[in-house]
């Protein structure tokens, strides 16, 4: 078992909550004392930082949302003038203007110590050699795994994305042990290295950190069986750090949050409520040791469960359950919710087929209809088309049960579903509402 | 007995003139074939004169190709030919799964492929009925 930082990671509970009370007072007195936006919305919810005087307190603070980032579009939110800012980092800003993130020099320490402390979880030492397909740049996935890997003194490749067969040459040819990319990528790796017709045991590939998009259970199985190696999954986004809020050890009992930066919360998404230890619903975090971008009770849309039990690892920090989607991911259909984690799930109890798939709804006549398109691969391709449609009907029927919706399956080449080298994009969403 | 190569083709156009084409471009010869389809998808069947380079090929230009055991039967090429030889098929309880002509002749006989259940078993009853079928290099080479 590999600590980065035993003391912090195994601290016991009691003195865990005294260091989260400490710092979450210095953040509140912070936000609301540099932030206008913070201050405003603490005295409209009727609450001053001396209220805060124990952990439960918390929930009397307000939420804030991805709203509350585009209204303070750029640097709104930001507890540090300008001159003690030396990084900003940025989202795509796909749905909106971009969530805007600045660091200080600590920041930028603290962010390498979290993902250190991450990639250690996931076998990293000063021996490994790490590729980092993230994209550098303004996306934090790049420059965060970056900075974790220096910091454990491993060599660290800035591979960043594109050119999957340079990749695989660079994984063979320099021995690389550890991979940081998206799960999705990681397979297209795979199939890159296979199209190449390279030697497994001429890699040194042991284990993978993999995030940025949700991916399922089955989706690590498939993963780990393939490239035989321990992937473990890192969550965290742009709003809170980066990369290296939580991570999973080797017994992938959900993901460790690294609680002495942050706390979690799990609310009721619909009425806002904070829920007892257990239950499923919204994934809020506050963090306890940012400095220049500092988030009170930030609502991620992330859907999960936390359990604080100590872990077998010894780690004492709670974890999180492996998150299966982001509410923006989660499309209605008819009524019903569906994650693409959960087709890639039960795509992938059927024998044969790969993890690429792509949904598409649309809407006829007032009617949303969902189909999956699966890509055939050469050990479920028959010449008889009887056989072909057995097997649509099987993905079919699978789906059908496990979603609750009619589903419509469309078998299509392999490699026609366009492989991503950062977020795989699995849906296609012509409804026009 | 012959090699088929089979191909798996989306019912969108140009597909197919992509799997002929780079087969056309790799020199090789397509002598027989057959699309099944559905509304979705299509299977392409494709006797070749180089099976062996035919799938590497398909495969490297990303198709999603199989190889499927085959025989070709010599027969008659006149009226009733044909259902001479389903006859003999059928009194033997030998399962087609599909059949399509080939393009070229053997002589004055002509060709058909036939994908059954059991090849030995069709084998077999071939030669008690004397029905005849070309060895696989014979049937490249035509």
């Amino acid at each position: 078992m590999l600590y980065w930082d035993q003391e912090k990671e195994c601290m016991p509970r009691e003195e865990l909550e005294k260091l989260q009370l400490r710092r979450l007072k210095e953040t509140v007195n912070r936000v609301y004392t540099f932030v206008p936006a913070y201050r405003a919305k603490m005295d409209e919810a009727g609450v001053k930082p001396q209220d805060i005087k124990s952990l439960a307190d918390l929930k009397y603070l307000p939420f804030l949302t991805k709203q509350d980032f585009r209204d303070n579009y750029p640097f709104g939110l930001l507890a540090v003038p300008m001159r003690d800012v030396v990084r900003i980092q940025s989202s795509s800003g796909t749905t909106g203007k971009p969530t805007v993130a600045g660091y200080t020099q600590n920041d930028i320490e603290t962010w390498a110590e979290l993902m250190a402390r991450c990639m250690t979880t996931a076998g990293a030492t000063r021996d490994s050699v790490i590729q980092i397909t993230w994209g550098y740049g303004l996306f934090t996935g790049g420059l965060g795994g970056h900075y974790g890997a220096e910091k454990i003194g491993a060599a660290v490749l800035p591979a960043s994305g594109g050119n999957t067969k340079r990749q695989v040459q660079l994984m063979h040819d320099y021995g690389v042990t550890m991979l940081g990319c998206t799960p999705s990528y990681a397979l297209v790796i795979y199939e890159e290295f296979q199209r190449m017709g390279l030697k497994r045991s001429d890699f040194k590939f042991k284990s993978g950190i993999f995030g940025a998009e949700p991916w399922s259970e089955n989706m690590r199985k498939e993963i780990e069986t393939k490239w035989e190696i321990d992937a473990h999954d890192v969550y965290g986004m742009t709003e809170l750090v980066g990369p290296g809020v939580a991570i999973d050890c080797d017994y992938k009992q959900g993901l460790h949050v690294a609680e002495d930066h942050f706390i979690a919360e799990i609310i009721d998404p619909d009425t806002g409520e904070v829920l007892p230890e257990g239950s499923h619903g919204e994934l809020v975090i506050t963090s306890l040791t940012k400095e220049a971008l500092p988030i009170i009770r930030y609502r991620t849309r992330d859907l999960t469960s936390i359990n604080y039990e100590k872990c077998d690892c010894g780690r004492t920090h709670g974890r999180i359950k492996k998150i299966l989607g982001r509410s923006d991911d989660m499309l209605i259909i008819r009524g019903v919710n569906v994650f693409p984690s959960m087709v890639e799930s039960i795509l992938l109890q059927i024998p044969g087929i790969e993890p690429q798939y792509q949904l598409i709804v649309e809407r006829k006549n007032n009617l949303d209809r969902l189909e999956v398109q699966v890509e055939v691969s050469e050990s479920v391709f028959s010449d008889e088309v009887r056989k072909m449609e057995e097997l649509e009907a099987r993905i079919s029927r699978e789906l059908n049960s496990g979603l609750g919706i009619a589903v419509k399956v469309r078998l299509v080449e392999p490699s026609s579903i366009e492989r991503s080298e950062g977020k795989a994009k699995r849906i296609i969403d012509n409804r026009k509402i | 007995m012959a090699k088929q190569i089979s191909v798996f083709l989306e019912n969108k156009s140009g597909r197919l003139a992509h799997v002929t084409r780079v087969l056309g471009d790799a020199g090789i010869n397509i002598r027989a074939l057959s699309i099944a389809d559905t509304s979705d998808f299509g299977i392409l069947r494709l006797i070749v004169n180089d099976p062996v380079n035919a799938y590497k090929i398909l495969k490297e230009a990303g198709f999603t190709v199989s190889e499927t055991e085959v025989i070709a039967v010599r027969m008659p090429d006149t009226p009733g030919g044909l259902a001479y030889v389903l006859d003999q098929m059928s009194d033997e309880n030998l399962n087609i799964e599909y059949l399509y002509a080939f393009l070229g002749m053997s002589g004055s006989d002509a060709l058909v492929i036939f994908k059954v259940e059991d090849i030995k078993q069709a084998r077999i009853a071939f030669k008690n009925k004397g029905i005849q079928f070309l060895e696989e290099q014979e049937l490249y080479k035509l």
